[in-house]
């Protein structure tokens, strides 16, 4: 289980952008959670991604509490969690080529070994062709660099992948590849999948569940210029 | 179609564009891109990210890099925009015969002045009020045609919400009251509520029947929500031109691309098109589609001719023709 307990954060404790919010993924669950922007989702994703502490509240890791968070967190947490961001240029670094953004997972942790077997298969299920993964990211496409950026979410094979936004900047049929991308590594590895996104649409089809940023805060006050439902 | 049969407000005929690169390789950006934009229409060119979409809006304005080549006709009334120099381009198109509503507001906007600075210094330069209190006026009177409230005028980009950013933006690009707004990608990153509320602010410019709006965007249900008509673009060429009521309702689109972009679609079969574009470096003699084709066959391998708003050899037939 991935389980959000009671999660305040922000960036201001006296203002935070995310007030009390509970959430559980299961395993092999897709979680939709759909919000206006600016509301404070990819605040929780990056919390639930490891990427930014919380200023209350608990995130449990399959029943393990997170104690630590970004480059504190333990290497154990950090790998079985796999993060998509909604704009791949500032995910991705520029000075790699694609097969080396693929392949920095692996040599983070000492798995290179895994590499020429690891990369040419996720390159494969993602849609890239060979020639792009001697590329470097600003000789391809926001929608190639994507598919690369969800291929090394992918080579560590995470029980939990968050995709925040992960289409936001895609047209239809890049959006579709990469949705049926995450979900024919889902149904391979049972991982669950909490997906953030503002396109009830894509969503709806795509995940198990939606949940609404509004309803998810229980109990919570929300702003006061904002009438509660 | 009636409404073409008037004047365009905007006509290109065989636009193409050329990148030279490095080592003498050529980019076909642009192929021989024909269509026409009426006043009171909206014209939506739709593709795949890089397909050459952004680069025709810049050879419209006159915006491309030094290592560009454009050839062919851009008619904005008697001016061939191809063929116009940066002076005239300076003066008397960009923002007064083409007024832009950029991608991104939030860049497009001077991020340390007010948006009432902003407006005034617009309509100082492209009108013909001088008195401050014109100026103001006529600012005032921008801001209230997009929709955007006149008492948040002393606000900062930074202090708006996107909505908000895009109407700014919008109402600049309205100041010169340009027969064509071109809108290049104007609901990226914007949520589906923003995105409806932007395209329909969009087209109320339309509507009144002065202007003509050209769409570039890869989001389909904001093309189907403004567009009278659908321009879809494919490795640089305009593969498919139709009414876009047939082409996303019935009988549907006719090329093969065109279907397979609409059938990516979440509320549709939420199914990719197979393979991904080619490199418009290297693009094939044929058909450029032709490796991703389901309906391909040995006639592919000749370039088809644009027939009734179709490039394809193997069209789908609606299901009367066939009967």
């Amino acid at each position: 289980m991935l389980e959000l307990h009671d999660i305040t954060a922000g960036y201001d404790s006296r203002t935070p952008v995310v007030r009390n919010v509970t959430l559980t993924v299961a395993p092999g669950e897709a979680v939709g959670l759909l919000g206006p922007s600016g509301c404070g989702k990819s605040t929780l994703a990056r919390v639930t991604a490891l990427l930014h502490r919380p200023d209350s509240g608990t995130l449990l890791l399959d029943g393990e509490p997170v104690r630590r968070w970004r480059h504190r967190a333990p290497r154990a947490h950090r790998t079985v969690l796999g993060v998509v961001f909604q704009q791949p240029r500032l995910a991705a670094d520029p000075r790699l080529r694609l097969t080396d953004l693929i392949a920095e997972p692996l040599r983070a942790t000492g798995r290179r070994d895994e590499i020429p077997h690891s990369v040419g298969e996720l390159a494969a299920a993602v849609g890239l062709t060979p020639d792009l993964l001697d590329r470097r990211p600003h000789e391809v496409s926001d929608g190639q660099l994507q598919r690369a950026c969800l291929a090394r979410a992918l080579v560590l094979r995470p029980r939990w992948l968050i995709c925040d936004e992960m289409t936001a900047m895609l047209d239809a049929s890049t959006t579709a590849a990469l949705v049926a991308a995450v979900e024919n590594y889902r149904a391979a590895s049972g991982a669950g999948l909490l997906a953030v996104g503002h396109d009830q649409l894509l969503l709806d089809r795509w995940c198990d569940r939606t949940l609404h940023w509004d309803d998810l805060a229980v109990g919570a006050k929300t702003k006061p210029d904002q009438p509660t439902r | 179609m009636t409404l073409t049969q008037e004047r365009p407000v905007l006509s290109v005929r065989g636009l193409s564009v050329r990148f030279l690169m490095p080592g003498g390789r050529r980019i076909a950006a642009v192929t021989d891109a024909h269509f026409d934009v009426a006043a009171g229409e909206c014209l939506a060119l739709i593709g795949e990210s890089g397909c050459g979409k952004s680069v025709l809006a810049s050879a419209l304005l006159g915006l491309l890099p030094a290592n560009a080549q454009a050839a062919g006709e851009a008619r904005l009334g008697e001016l061939n925009l191809l063929a116009a120099d940066e002076r005239t381009l300076a003066r008397t198109v960009r923002g007064r015969m083409v007024g832009l509503v950029p991608q991104s507001p939030a860049a497009h906007l001077t991020p340390v002045r007010t948006i009432r600075s902003q407006l005034e210094e617009t309509v100082g330069a492209l009108t013909d009020a001088r008195e401050r209190t014109a100026v103001r006026a006529a600012a005032e009177a921008a801001a209230e045609r997009a929709a955007f409230p006149t008492d948040h005028l002393g606000l900062h980009p930074h202090e708006l919400s996107g909505g908000l950013a895009q109407r700014a933006a919008t109402a600049l690009a309205l100041v010169g009251d340009a027969p064509l707004l071109l809108a290049d990608e104007p609901t990226t990153g914007l949520d589906r509520d923003l995105v409806d509320h932007t395209v329909d602010e969009l087209r109320r410019h339309v509507d009144d029947g002065r202007r003509a709006l050209l769409v570039i965007t890869h989001d389909l249900a904001a093309a189907e929500r403004i567009a009278d008509r659908v321009a879809v673009m494919y490795a640089g060429r305009i593969i498919e031109l139709t009414d876009a009521k047939r082409f996303f309702g019935t009988p549907g689109p006719r090329h093969p691309y065109s279907r397979g972009l609409l059938q990516a679609l979440p509320d549709r079969a939420f199914t990719p098109v197979p393979g991904m574009p080619p490199e418009l470096g290297d693009l094939p003699d044929g058909c450029a589609f032709a490796p991703r084709c389901d309906r391909v066959t040995d006639a592919c391998a000749v370039r088809p001719p644009t027939i009734d708003g179709v490039a394809c050899h193997q069209p789908h037939v609606p299901e009367r023709l066939r009967a």
